[in-house]
């Protein structure tokens, strides 16, 4: 592999232009084997993902809003099961079902650690490109057909699927139990295999990136955090989406051709099902032992480019930067052992429920040390903020807001009366999936000069960008907590049908406005976006005067990354506001902060961390 | 609404999209190279909206306290609920705290140390005694937690049978609930979905010796003062059994037999009397009649008075009609329940007619 590096060094040398390929259009914005524009790919396709995801959850927060009142938007999205402007309760739970699919997996797992892991990982880590840039290639477009097929099932007759983002058999398995059972659901888990064996062909790339690509005097423990991160994330992924793809496999099995893994003693629609002997609570665990380990999946690049972006913009060094390492390390460990605790009531031993409540709550002490390393690394420094940093902040609140209230989902004793109700919405909202779509954010306003060759996002709008989020999106899920202690289960059509519940219309109101606010301000990033992409202004080499290599690479995007010989690393990354020996300026004077390529120097003390 | 609603939306954008404008042209006068890096006024600015923001989150908290505190459950109506709770205020308290001062800090530290040209960061990259600091307190706090927490658990999941616990089957279909009660030997007769015929609809043995005494019911009424011991089925999908008043949740899935078992302590009669409960009755009642007037207006009926009821949900996704997937539980004085108990129909003698 480092061969292979060095060949494309000497390659460069020799062409003064620095493109020795022919590239057409097709081969260098379609089937691009580079890993900037497959980067680009992802975030793109994940953005457009997203639009899908977020406007569906303004529909159904339409719905438990105002359940009473006709809303000519259902008509007009939702055709005919929106006549009228009403509703149909089968298409709610359809589009809670897919708002949860795409957000987890389309947008906050391809579109968060797709895109950052292939353009940071290379770039970071001083590599001219992954280790296979057509394996690369092929998992995007895996991923685009799995998106495809996703939206496709939009559009079947009988609906797309509706039995819960989590898909729980029999309900997931018979048609006749609810019409998106049906071709909705095949779609559904054909796109899912197919986004599975894209995820895949991802990590195992970025893994053999990471472990074989690194420069000169790149050893792991000079690795910045975020590689850090997309490397423990890879191995999650490839540790337990396989057994997902076995779910998935069985279920399929088990509608299409009789079998019975986990059906049994089955009386519906006036007939009894052949089906004897399979175990729901089967589907359970396998799907847990991938799904939980999966929100680790979604907010380990968040953490990692928080804590980059942090530091930088901090002007310090991340603090403990071991502690640091080594919680992702024991989060990884600990997320394949605590899946049981989606499950403590799902009808398994309760011994079993004491064993997962014991790990669970384990989690939180690599948590908490990395909240109170990310505190204490803001604390004395001399913040820059950037929306990048902003964003990241704002992923700290959020982490500890929701992460807390998993010690009570986590306990099992007191999930048995807060289990799948709004708290859990709640709780889960804030701590994955606002903190990491934060981490995205912070990390497309942090590395878009790097994807778009040094123009950068308009800073004012991303102000207004954050502001209105931050604010949004406490005001969405943090009244969420207190319906949810009420005792409102979630997924529900309307709470209409319980005049118990009918003192909780006002607080569902008050989400439904923060929500459609919220979504309101993404408009604002998304034209951002798009008009900073072609007219945004183009900043110096390396505007955050960070220390990483990326920065160092060239602005204009070459294949390879750097036009002369791939630059050596001498030190860590965070070596941001290091004094000289004698403490009277910096190690390089008048500049805040040295850049890993450059060698020690002569008044400065070597220190290990 | 709606009209309310579309044109609210418009304004927001319109809004979004003049300020855009504005800025964007702002923006392009500029003509350093490194315009959309912060400079120390954005610093400035932001810095005061970090702490800003920190003081609106606890404001946010207290609203939601003045506002929506009325909304939570009231107190436990079941034996071991008690215990849950107190678990819970704990545990919450513990929350509050941490929550609190970390977010503090987390803001304090953006407004403090907010960026200034020419100010020095400090270099400090770890410092071990820090970090086992804050790595020990929590796993002390939480080896509590768990200790707790794992004693409360077990405490509650097994079931001990020298307390003669009353068993109760619930069973669960697409979209309704049946309560099968297992008589004078309290013992349920065997079942299964293959047995379903006609009025026997939970599919019951009728040859099975223990069945002839149990009682079929659509409303689950229960005694104070007797451990009551369920047994969940399920005839389709996955179902969840959900009682929050008596802090009772266990899933019914189809192919197996799982339990959970409670006493309950308080009846319907006494809960209806709590003060939480009479506060929040009138609260709801008042919201239904301002609700009738718009409906009698229109020309349709008024809403019915509300009157507390314990109440049976479910709450695992399960099709179309799970939100409208109840059963209506009544909790009596023993008196009162044999006194009930007496005027239902045994399964053998349904079956005969």
């Amino acid at each position: 592999m480092s061969a292979h590096a060095l060949d494309h060094a000497t390659d460069h040398h020799e062409d003064d232009h620095g493109h020795h390929h022919k590239e057409t259009f097709v081969t260098k914005y379609i089937f691009s084997q580079d890993h900037k524009m497959i980067s680009k790919q992802y975030l793109i396709t994940g953005l457009f993902m997203g639009i899908i995801g977020i406007a569906m959850s303004i529909l159904f927060r339409l719905q438990l809003a105002w359940p009473d009142v006709e809303f000519t938007i259902y008509e007009v999205l939702l055709g005919k099961w929106g006549e009228g402007g009403v509703m149909d309760p089968n298409v709610y739970l359809a589009l809670v079902t897919i708002h949860g699919t795409i957000m987890v997996f389309f947008v906050l797992t391809a579109g968060l650690s797709g895109t950052f892991s292939n353009l940071l990982i290379p770039l970071q880590i001083g590599a001219r490109d992954m280790a296979s840039g057509f394996l690369n290639m092929i998992s995007y477009w895996l991923f685009f057909i799995s998106s495809v097929i996703m939206v496709l099932s939009l559009f079947v007759e009988a609906g797309p699927a509706s039995a819960g983002w989590t898909i729980y058999p029999p309900l997931s398995a018979l048609p006749q139990a609810i019409p998106g059972s049906g071709t909705g659901m095949t779609l559904w888990l054909v796109s899912m295999a197919i986004f599975i064996a894209s995820s895949l062909l991802g990590s195992l790339n970025y893994i053999v990136t990471v472990l074989n690509l690194r420069t000169k005097g790149m050893s792991m423990t000079r690795l910045p955090l975020t590689i850090w991160a997309f490397f423990i994330t890879a191995v999650i992924g490839v540790v337990s989406f396989p057994v997902l793809f076995s779910a998935a496999l069985m279920l399929i099995m088990d509608r299409s051709f009789g079998t019975s893994f986990f059906l049994s003693d089955i009386y519906i629609a006036g007939e009894v099902l052949h089906n004897q002997g399979g175990s729901p609570v089967l589907f359970e665990h396998l799907f847990w032992f991938l799904g939980h380990p999966e929100v680790y999946i979604v907010i380990l690049p968040a953490m990692g480019m928080v804590s980059e972006i942090m530091a930088t913009n901090a002007r310090k060094p991340i603090f403990g930067y071991r502690a640091m390492v080594a919680s992702i390390l024991a989060i990884a460990f600990l997320s394949t052992i605590v899946w049981g605790h989606h499950m403590f009531i799902s009808g398994m031993n309760p011994f079993l429920g004491s064993v997962f409540t014991f790990t669970t709550l384990l989690i939180a002490i690599p948590s908490a040390v990395k909240s109170f390393n990310w505190i204490t690394t803001i604390w004395r420094g001399n913040l820059q903020m950037n929306p990048a940093m902003l964003f990241s902040i704002g992923f700290v609140s959020t982490f500890i807001t929701g992460g807390l209230t998993g010690i009570i989902l986590g306990d099992s004793a007191l999930d048995i009366n807060v289990h799948d109700t709004y708290f859990v919405v709640a709780h889960f909202h804030l701590v994955m999936g606002i903190s990491a779509l934060y981490g995205l954010f912070a990390g497309v306003y942090h590395w878009f000069p790097k994807m778009f060759q040094g123009r950068m996002l308009n800073k004012n709008l991303g102000y207004v960008h954050f502001w209105v989020t931050v604010i949004g999106a406490y005001g969405v899920f943090f009244p969420m907590h207190f319906i949810g202690m009420a005792g409102l289960p979630r997924r529900y059509y309307t709470n209409t049908a319980f005049p118990y519940f009918d003192d909780l219309t006002d607080v569902n109101v008050v989400i439904t406005i923060f929500a459609i606010i919220t979504a309101a301000a993404q408009l604002v990033f998304l034209y951002n976006f798009i008009s900073s992409m072609f007219y945004g202004k183009r900043g110096s080499k390396n505007p955050w005067n960070a220390t990483t290599l990326e920065w160092t690479a060239e602005m204009k995007h070459i294949h390879g990354n750097w036009d002369g010989p791939i630059p050596h690393v001498y030190r860590w990354s965070y070596d941001y506001s290091k004094l000289n020996k004698d403490e009277t300026d910096y190690v390089i004077p008048g500049q805040d902060f040295v850049p890993q390529h450059i060698p020690l120097q002569d008044n400065e003390e070597e220190l290990n961390h | 609404m709606t009209a309310f609603l579309v044109v609210l939306v418009i304004i927001l954008f319109g809004v979004a999209i003049w300020q855009m404008g504005k800025i964007f042209q702002l923006s392009k006068t500029e003509t350093s190279s490194n315009s959309e890096v912060a400079t120390d006024k954005d610093n400035n600015v932001n810095g005061w909206l970090m702490l800003m923001f920190t003081i609106f989150i606890y404001l946010l908290l207290i609203i939601c306290f003045w506002k929506w505190g009325d909304v939570l459950l009231p107190e436990s109506a079941s034996e071991h609920g008690s215990e849950i709770d107190s678990l819970m205020y704990i545990s919450m308290a513990l929350i509050f705290v941490v929550g609190f001062f970390t977010l503090w800090l987390l803001g304090y530290f953006s407004f403090k140390y907010r960026g200034k040209q020419g100010t020095r960061a400090t270099f400090f990259a770890d410092n071990d005694k820090l970090e086992f600091i804050w790595t020990i307190i929590p796993v002390i706090v939480l080896a509590g937690l768990i200790i707790y927490g794992l004693f409360t658990w077990t405490d509650i999941m097994n079931v001990d049978t020298d307390d003669d616990p009353m068993i109760v089957e619930l069973y669960a279909y697409q979209f309704d609930w049946r309560a099968r009660y297992a008589g004078e030997d309290n013992t349920l007769g065997e079942a299964n979905v293959r047995l379903i015929e006609g009025v026997n609809q939970l599919g019951v043995d009728a040859s099975d010796p223990n069945a002839q005494d149990d009682v079929v019911t659509n409303e689950l009424h229960l005694p104070t003062g007797r451990k009551i011991l369920f047994k969940m089925r399920s005839q389709d999908v996955l179902h969840s059994a959900y009682m929050p008043h008596f802090r009772a949740q266990m899933n019914c899935v189809p192919g197996m037999i799982t339990q959970f078992a409670f006493t309950p302590t308080v009846t319907t009669e006494e809960m209806r009397m709590n003060d939480e409960v009479v506060a929040k009755v009138r609260k709801i009642n008042k919201i239904r009649q301002e609700n009738s007037k718009a409906l009698v207006a229109k020309g349709d009926e008024p809403l019915e008075p509300y009157e507390f009821d314990y109440m049976l949900l479910c709450n695992k996704i399960c099709g179309s009609n799970h939100y409208n997937m109840q059963m209506k539980i009544v909790v009596h004085t023993p008196e009162e329940y044999e006194a009930w108990m007496k005027e239902q129909t045994t399964l053998a003698e349904a079956l005969k007619q």
